[in-house]
């Protein structure tokens, strides 16, 4: 929605969006060197490099950054990625600004359907759980859209909302049932649910990375439309927009992004909140250059937050999940700050 | 639901509040009624099952030793416990929902509970305490999470906003920590934390009873005497300030009643999962409009959680099950049966 206005501050501010896009770029990039570089075992960027271009196969660093080092960085940037694009397309369906894959219930869908891998099918590798975190993922964010529909307003922002947090109780407790009347489930499950980029490997990924690549396209596509519809339903349809179709797609990216982060890496939080309040700062409320910054700033987080976790108690490491809600709640609370809101 | 107001010629300002009132009372008694049956009948059922009529002469003080001592002693404490945290976190929902204007600011999503579940699982896993210990520390946890908020949210006076979208950040930072603290712990200890965390009244006393009735009765009345300021709030900011209300003290003053009732709840029960989530929702749907109904909350909040008391002591016989996990279960059906049934939702949410 670039108001036609006089050509001169249109074009300063599309130039800030561009130099402020091209330095998160750059950041990026630096922190995925890091990703690469550091960790129990300091590698020489030398090192790094030689192992990405003529690996030497009895070069124990070359192994260490190319066997786990690698696919982390890849899964923690993908997973960032989709989690950033779907927490904004979320915010967007249900203009509420609370809106993120945790709050809809969609984590609490997946978490639901890896227990009941755990506890009745006996599963226990990240690999196994991949398929019921996605099914429960979709399952849920179908409910979800599905009662919202019932109701006599259709899926309103709030009925969305309302009906996402009723899913997600549903779900958490049925999933705390489980895990407190079987030991077994809940030693799985309670590393399951920190949320982790460890261990994850290559082929992982191999099998998942077209549900993100679909579910970015997806995104990209509605992100014109998504502005129309902050303006509300009967302003998008006065401009010819179809609303029940852009929340549609929106739906199924939401589902494909944030089903698979969460068969990847766990159920993580706050990128989801995060990442898009940070871009909205930045950008204004034009979705377009929204997703652009979350599809960089969404990897940002999540690696910076993976590179800190692995620094921090060596030789162990903090789990991803917790490092992102240690450094998010300050970034939220800062920004939350610098908007001028209601002022009771 | 809508006839008063669907009517073609306008009834009076009077003539609607009367009708209004009525209905509140008519909805209260129906659910006072309920909320005595399912006490009456938890108070029967159980290992030890006790009929009707050696019921009330037991508890007049006229009943054999055994029955005496399983009413007293087992049955009634978590009743009562029930009852005081249902309706304490009721309430405490309604105020939260209605004072930010968000239907997802209860406890629950804006960190409060949280705060209490974080500092109770740090006690019950580092520190190695029980008991009082844990209640005073979970206490201590929602007002510091309440606090924290209230200072970073204020820039200016207090943002409903800034509140809400502060709040779930510390509700995940409380999640994240909690999440951490049990992949340290080992099993059983691990399994009492995550009981904890999700709430119940099995193990209730009458010392902490007493505390909490002791606690209630002044919040009670003070939220009585306020609550002709937060009809005068939910006006709008502008009206309000028009017709002579301080509005910022007003609010604040009910955000510590809110926060106070979620605190003293929380540190004897838990932080029974939804109740505050779901309970002002039903009601504000059961008796339509945007009115306040903090009494058809409590109420709901009291048979929610009672209701779920009895279930999980039994549904699966031998296994404690804490009732903060059937909370959820049976409270957020019902309030997605009434999304989907209610013509109402956009106004009333």
């Amino acid at each position: 929605m670039e108001p036609a206005r006089g050509g001169a501050a249109a074009r300063s501010r599309r130039s800030r969006r561009i130099v402020g896009l091209a330095g998160s770029v750059v950041a990026l990039l630096l922190v995925v060197v890091a990703s690469l570089a550091l960790g129990t075992r300091a590698t020489p960027l030398v090192e790094v490099l030689a192992a990405l271009t003529q690996p030497e196969p009895t070069n124990p660093l070359h192994t260490v950054v190319r066997e786990l080092r690698v696919p982390r960085t890849v899964i923690g940037a993908l997973v960032g990625l989709a989690l950033a694009v779907a927490g904004c397309l979320m915010q967007g369906v249900t203009r509420n600004p609370l809106a993120d894959p945790g709050l809809l219930g969609i984590n609490a869908g997946a978490s639901l359907f890896v227990v009941i891998a755990i506890a009745l099918f006996g599963v226990t590798s990240p690999f196994g759980f991949i398929w019921f975190a996605f099914a429960g993922a979709a399952a849920t964010a179908a409910l979800v859209y599905f009662i919202g529909t019932l109701a006599r307003d259709g899926a309103t922002p709030v009925t969305l909302a309302l009906a996402g947090m009723a899913i997600a109780a549903v779900s958490t407790s049925i999933v705390t049932l489980l895990i407190i009347t079987d030991v077994q489930t809940l030693n799985t499950f309670r590393f399951w649910q920190v949320g982790s980029l460890a261990g994850r490997g290559i082929d992982t990924l191999g099998l998942l990375w077209p549900f993100i690549l679909v579910g970015l396209l997806l995104a990209l596509f509605v992100g014109r439309d998504l502005t129309l519809l902050a303006f509300g339903d009967d302003v998008a349809k006065g401009l010819g927009h179809n609303a029940g179709l852009t929340r549609g797609l929106s739906a199924v990216a939401i589902v494909l992004l944030c089903g698979t982060a969460t068969a990847l890496a766990g159920p993580l939080v706050f990128v989801g909140l995060v990442v898009p309040h940070i871009a909205r700062a930045v950008v204004g409320t034009d979705y377009r250059w929204m997703l652009a910054y979350s599809v960089v700033l969404g990897p940002l987080l999540v690696l910076l937050a993976d590179v800190v976790g692995r620094l921090i108690v060596q030789p162990s490491e903090l789990e991803v999940g917790l490092v992102i809600a240690v450094i998010g709640v300050p970034v939220l609370v800062a920004l939350v700050r610098r908007v001028k809101g209601r002022t009771l | 639901m809508t006839t008063s107001l669907a009517r073609p010629i306008a009834p009076t300002l009077p003539a609607v509040r009367r009708q209004l009132a009525r209905r509140v009372a008519l909805v209260s008694g129906v659910l006072a009624v309920l909320l005595a049956a399912i006490v009456a009948v938890s108070l029967g059922t159980g290992a030890y099952p006790i009929s009707p009529e050696r019921i009330l002469p037991t508890l007049l003080g006229a009943g054999e030793s055994k029955d005496a001592f399983v009413l007293f002693r087992l049955r009634l404490p978590r009743i009562v416990l029930g009852v005081l945290a249902g309706v304490a976190f009721g309430i405490a929902g309604a105020l939260f929902q209605t004072l930010l204007r968000n239907p997802l600011a209860s406890p629950d999503i804006i960190g409060i509970s949280g705060g209490a579940s974080a500092a109770a699982a740090f006690g019950i896993l580092i520190l190695g305490v029980s008991g009082a210990m844990v209640s005073l520390l979970a206490f201590g946890g929602a007002v510091a999470v309440a606090l924290a908020i209230t200072l970073l949210a204020s820039r200016e006076g207090l943002s409903g906003y800034r509140f809400v979208l502060v709040g779930v950040g510390f509700a995940f930072l409380a999640q994240s920590v909690i999440g951490y603290l049990l992949t340290r712990a080992d099993e059983q200890e691990a399994v009492a934390a995550l009981a904890w965390t999700v709430g119940g009244v099995a193990g209730a006393r009458w010392d902490d009873i007493g505390v909490i009735a002791v606690t209630l009765v002044p919040l009670l009345l003070f939220l009585a005497a306020l609550v002709p300021r937060i009809r005068t709030l939910q006006l709008g900011d502008d009206t309000a300030t028009g017709l002579g209300l301080r509005v910022v003290s007003a609010r604040y003053g009910v955000l510590a009643v809110a926060v106070a009732l979620t605190a003293v709840a929380t540190a004897y029960a838990g932080p029974l999962a939804f109740v505050a989530f779901v309970s002002a929702p039903i009601a504000r749907r059961l008796v339509g409009g945007a009115h306040l109904a903090i009494i058809p909350a409590a109420l709901i909040g009291a048979i929610v959680v009672t209701f779920a008391d009895f279930a999980a002591s039994t549904l699966i016989p031998g296994v404690v099950v804490p009732a903060g996990i059937v909370t959820g279960i049976i409270g957020a059906p019902y309030l997605l049966w009434l999304l989907a049934t209610s013509n109402r939702g956009r106004r009333n949410a």
